[in-house]
């Protein structure tokens, strides 16, 4: 009854969207088709031009390229050039009122990459960078997909059920098989419920991100090779983080209705304050974009002929979504040369890895409702975690349980199931409640003082204008 | 296992007649993938061409990723392949070198 739908020589192939989801998916449909040694057709339409600086020419996001996700592209042949990555990162800091935490991983590497999506922040004379949408664009052309410059309006199928697009008055087709990587965008979707037959629900919050122009200097004194997290800085806001890029530092805050307000109420704050150079005009921030961050997809997002993929398919909560679009565009190119394109092909293999990551996220729903509920609130919890973090830093890479469970929470580099594991292994959790206990007592546990690290400051750019006489 | 992002590097064997040059490896090529499969020490010295940015993959975590997606394996299976087409060929090379001095004799 099940019949399968195969991929063939001669088959054409549609890709809406050229994000990581749409440029992953042709990258491996491509190279697997040539191992197998069947020429498939690969076509990706893609609205935006990256080469414009700014939110018109960007896939707005925080910009992390988790470390995971670095060795597995590098051991696929997929590699990030210095002209990429804008920083390498090899620490966090989490910061919470007074407390301040570094945290760094066993390996003594700059091994997560800062990216900007597309071609970065919209200021007038500066740079245009290489952004991580176009490079992965220009792979997938590379292994022979073609790429379409062109928004595709209308979506349709014909009588023997192949897909048609339209872009305009210009019509493309017939296509064996259409995947659907155009994000999050409400028109695409609406056309492509319209071709699977039923609607596609998504769970969504939005998100502020902004680019604070520091200049390189500054990035390297304040900001250093670190991304900061922020714990608990304000009602409303749940999650903050500030990732160091070139010249710039990112800015991204999540919470109930991000906007100015939120955004200068946190700038003010003492653990921002504390951190930016003391002479920073926050006014002086360029490029402000509000992207939808997917929380949950609720429905088989596919059909005979059709598979959704990347955000507008199923992702990974909160953190790495970018390795969830090429965990999952892998799955589908694999499904689709090796099994077919049929509703019932895609049930059986590519929606058991969708599965995966949707079980997992439940496993990261639980620590991250344990972070807003107990750990943001108790500060002497809290305290305590961040004290036990600290104490970790003296002992080998190896047994820095709490640590690591951090580190893999903000990096988005392991399940979430594994990180929950961690945290439970005996001895850690007592450790924190011992922590924590004390943390009633004394005082939260203050990193490197940051005074030395204005004075620093100061005192370089007396020296700079000492030899600058005006 | 090592995989280059940036830059170049020299992988040459070190021995008592002094060093011996192997290869010039690029962005994308890998050296250290034989250390995945078995115990024995390295075989050969690696030292960055100018500025080099390389990256270290975690054995534990790709061996993991392999058990979860085996075709991560295949880049791996190929580079080794086509290490072995040319030691076949240097064999040969070094066999018929061989069959003219042992016919000079
Ligand atoms: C605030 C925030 C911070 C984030 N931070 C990170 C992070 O640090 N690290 C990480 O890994 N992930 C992060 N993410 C998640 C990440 O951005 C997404 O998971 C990722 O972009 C998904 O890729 P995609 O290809 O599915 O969709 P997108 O990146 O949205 O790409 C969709 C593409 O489709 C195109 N398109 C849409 N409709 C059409 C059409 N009709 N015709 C032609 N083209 C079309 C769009 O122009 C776009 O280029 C973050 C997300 C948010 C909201």
């Amino acid at each position: 009854m099940h019949e399968s739908i195969h991929l063939d020589d001669g088959s054409r192939v549609a890709i809406v969207g050229g994000g990581p989801a749409g440029s992953f998916t042709a990258y491996f449909l491509r190279e697997i088709c040539d191992r197998v040694g069947i020429e498939v057709d690969v076509d990706i339409f893609e609205a935006k031009d990256f080469s414009k600086p700014g939110p018109a020419g960007c896939n707005h996001c925080g910009g992390i390229v988790s470390e995971s996700l670095v060795q597995m592209l590098a051991s696929e042949g997929i590699i990030l050039p210095d002209a990429v990555v804008q920083r390498g990162i090899q620490a966090y800091v989490l910061h919470s009122g007074p407390a301040t935490v570094k945290i760094t991983p066993p390996v003594n590497e700059k091994r997560i990459a800062a990216i900007y999506r597309g071609a970065g922040p919209l200021a007038p004379g500066g740079p245009v960078r290489q952004g991580l949408d176009p490079h992965l664009l220009r792979l997938a052309e590379r292994k022979g997909a073609q790429l379409i410059n062109r928004k595709v309006h209308v979506i349709d199928r014909d009588s023997s059920g192949k897909i048609l697009l339209q872009c305009g008055q210009d019509r493309f087709g017939p296509y064996d098989f259409l995947v659907g990587a155009g994000g999050l965008s409400e028109a695409t979707k609406a056309q492509f419920e319209k071709c699977l037959g039923h609607p596609v629900r998504h769970k969504t919050t939005r998100a502020l991100i902004y680019e604070l122009y520091l200049g390189e200097q500054a990035v390297d004194h304040f900001l250093d090779h670190s991304m900061h997290v922020f714990l608990q800085t304000f009602k409303g806001l749940e999650f903050a983080a500030i990732i160091p890029k070139g010249e710039y530092a990112t800015v991204c805050l999540v919470g109930d209705d991000p906007g100015k307000e939120m955004a200068d109420t946190f700038l003010a704050s003492q653990e921002v304050t504390r951190l930016l150079p003391p002479d920073l005009d926050i006014y002086k921030r360029v490029c402000a974009c509000k992207p939808l961050l997917n929380l949950k997809t609720l429905d088989k997002p596919y059909a005979d002929r059709v598979a959704l993929v990347g955000d507008s398919g199923v992702t990974r909560l909160y953190k790495d979504g970018i390795g969830a679009a090429y965990r999952l565009a892998k799955s589908l190119a694999v499904t689709a040369v090796f099994q077919g394109v049929s509703a019932h092909d895609f049930d059986n293999f590519y929606w058991k890895k969708c599965r995966q990551i949707q079980k997992d996220n439940g496993y990261g729903e639980i620590i991250f409702n344990l972070g807003e509920g107990v750990i943001k609130r108790v500060s002497p919890l809290r305290y305590g975690i961040l004290r036990t973090v600290k104490n970790e830093q003296q002992k080998p890479g190896r047994k820095r349980f709490m640590s690591m469970a951090m580190w893999d929470t903000f990096t988005g580099s392991a399940p979430y199931k594994d990180i929950i594991k961690r945290m439970l292994r005996p001895g850690v959790a007592s450790r924190v409640v011992f922590q924590s206990l004390v943390s009633l007592f004394a005082p939260p546990p203050r990193g490197e003082n940051n005074d030395s690290v204005r004075r620093a400051w100061q005192a370089l750019q007396g020296r700079r204008e000492d030899s600058h006489p005006r | 296992m090592f995989i280059i992002q940036d830059g170049e590097v020299n992988v040459f064997l070190e021995s008592a007649n002094g060093d011996i040059p192997l290869v010039v490896l690029g962005p994308g090529d890998m050296f250290g993938e034989m250390s995945m499969f078995t115990k024995q020490p390295r075989t050969a010295t690696v030292t960055a061409k100018g500025n080099a940015r390389v990256l270290t993959v975690d054995k534990r975590g790709f061996l993991r990723r392999i058990h979860e997606d085996p075709s991560l394996a295949f880049r791996i299976l190929q580079k080794l392949s086509e290490r072995i087409t040319v030691l076949n060929e240097e064999m040969s090379r070094l066999q018929e070198t061989l069959a003219q001095y042992e016919k000079q004799d």
